[in-house]
């Protein structure tokens, strides 16, 4: 299953490491990443990785959810489909 | 296969920031194994099955929401016409019993977490049979106990005509239910010409004629991104502004497939139809008014804005048709009053009228939505105006529809609110000479000639 994270946020230590600890933990393997902080440190963190076992999803996306909480970012979790769908004919 | 940062970016951007949202997925439900003579029976078995079914679609559309990280924003049941379920029960002596069978659906809409359920409904454009009529008395009644049933009445249609007879009577249904409900139940009633049998968007749904048992349609829509297109591209003629609202339609209803084959493929249901269509919220932005203002009008309403929808409208469909195989329902733009900010505001700045909103419906889906009206309208003269809309749709072969709210004891200028994706309307002038004459001639207005079309 391969899903594209998006990290949105005032920039803070730790984002990247706490981010990809967890899809570790889920067995998230990272196909690719971007990651730049904005003028006025808005940060912004581009992920698309490849989840091995599908089953994980929900506690991926609870985890996240819970760090999005804790570090008050907005972070998505979606399917690579949205984005075949929406930009691949 | 990778995608391109702007590409991520734009699409998240359309959902976090333009509210692109799938408004519903709604499960088509043939109800007709419920049929009993015994209404309190049929009732039951009208229960169980909706509830069961639309349990099933809650549960997967709450999945597909999450993976798919796009905001489903109904979920919504729309059953065959229930006019038809009640021939029986009339037949074995009952009577009264059609607000029996709205709770029924109310309680199966309640208790499984839908947000509506259409197809309290009756299609008399040519005539009605008795369970039509006994459906279309309860209107009143059934739309002012329940919150979540919805009601579509077909009047018309390009190939039987007018039935003005219907029409008389639905100006008299529609102030009744006006009267008992301060308004609301009218919010959740709408008359039709050609009436599609494939829309998931309400008050309009149902399964219509030749739909399959069970069938998963979806509406999409998204007035925030197109809006956001057209405003970024100011610079460019009108066939550009057409071209770009084509690209964004076409990658706003890719989602809605998406959405559809997801659901679809869970539920193990056929996948009927993708609904483009551009309809407003209140929230801001999320308005087709604004669209138009985008394109170059002071306000909605001035000269121009017929043009500008049609354009609106036509690259709309272009767009989403080439983003699935099986585009229908209403696909276009909505321009319920009520339900758009930008709407309210060229109706208070008295630019946008009935006049023009009624010119507006020959170029646009559906026709006079949510539209406030004083409280003391007769209802000959809220049949007049279903009558001049069902013409419009009837000659033009399209869909057109009415869903007005007398607003009683508000005069015009005053505001009703409706709650919720329904909104707020200011109640707007009505001509005040009549034509009772007219409406109450009855009969039927006879289909019109399909050539010679000047």
């Amino acid at each position: 299953m391969n899903l594209v994270i998006t990290v949105v946020g005032q920039d803070q230590v730790g984002i990247v490491a706490r981010v990809s600890s967890i899809l570790a933990d889920h067995k998230g393997n990272i196909i690719d990443l971007s990651q730049r902080v904005m003028t006025g440190g808005l940060f912004t963190m581009i992920m698309q990785i490849s989840l091995l076992d599908r089953e994980r999803f929900a506690a991926l996306e609870k985890a996240l959810g819970e760090l999005e909480g804790e570090l008050n970012l907005k972070i998505m979790v979606q399917r690579e489909d949205v984005f075949r769908f929406m930009h691949r004919v | 296969m990778l995608y391109h940062h702007e590409e991520i970016l734009e699409t998240v951007r359309m959902i976090n920031h333009d509210l692109l949202d799938i408004r519903t997925v709604t499960l088509g439900l043939d109800l007709r194994s419920c049929i009993h003579p015994d209404p309190q029976l049929m009732a039951q078995q009208i229960k169980d099955k909706v509830t069961t079914e639309a349990r099933k679609l809650v549960a997967v559309t709450n999945e597909v929401e999450r993976e798919l990280g796009i905001p489903i924003v109904n979920r919504r049941v729309a059953t065959n016409p229930i006019a038809d379920l009640g021939a029986a029960a009339l037949a074995a002596g009952h009577r009264d019993f059609f607000p029996l069978l709205a709770q029924a659906l109310d309680e199966a809409a309640q208790e499984s977490g839908i947000d509506f359920i259409g197809g309290f409904s009756a299609l008399v454009e040519k005539g009605a049979s008795h369970a039509d009529l006994a459906l279309i008395e309860s209107l009143p009644e059934a739309l002012s106990s329940t919150s979540r049933v919805c009601s579509s009445i077909c009047l018309a249609s390009t190939k039987a005509g007018i039935n003005m007879d219907a029409v008389a009577k639905m100006g008299s249904i529609i102030k009744e239910a006006a009267e008992l409900s301060a308004g609301q139940a009218c919010a959740k009633l709408v008359v039709f010409a050609n009436a599609p049998t494939d829309n998931p968007f309400m008050a309009g749904a149902f399964l219509g004629a030749g739909e399959p048992e069970m069938v998963i349609n979806v509406g999409v829509s998204g007035p925030g991104v197109i809006r956001a297109v057209v405003e970024s591209i100011p610079d460019l003629d009108l066939g550009g502004v057409a071209e770009a609202i084509k690209r964004a339609a076409f990658k706003i209803t890719r989602m809605g497939e998406l959405v559809g084959r997801e659901v679809s493929r869970r539920m193990n249901i056929p996948f009927g139809i993708v609904d483009l269509s551009l309809a407003p919220t209140p929230a801001a932005g999320d308005s087709v008014a604004q669209i138009l203002e985008a394109m170059g009008l002071e306000i909605c309403g001035t000269h121009g804005t017929t043009a500008a929808l049609a354009l609106l409208n036509d690259a709309v469909k272009k767009g989403g048709t080439m983003a699935s195989s099986a585009v229908g329902g209403l696909s276009g733009a909505f321009i319920p009053v009520s339900e758009d900010q930008g709407m309210i505001e060229a109706v208070q700045a008295g630019v946008l009228t009935l006049s023009k909103l009624e010119a507006m419906t020959a170029v646009c889906s559906v026709g006079l939505d949510m539209i406030a009206i004083p409280g003391e309208t007769p209802a000959e003269t809220i049949s007049a105006l279903i009558a001049d809309e069902m013409a419009i749709g009837m000659v033009n072969n399209k869909t057109t529809a009415v869903r007005v709210i007398p607003a009683i004891g508000k005069k015009t200028g005053e505001m009703i609110s409706f709650g919720g994706l329904l909104g707020d309307a200011p109640v707007m002038p009505m001509k005040e000479k009549a034509a009772s004459i007219f409406i109450k001639r009855g009969g039927r207005i006879p289909a019109p000639l399909r050539s010679l079309t000047n």
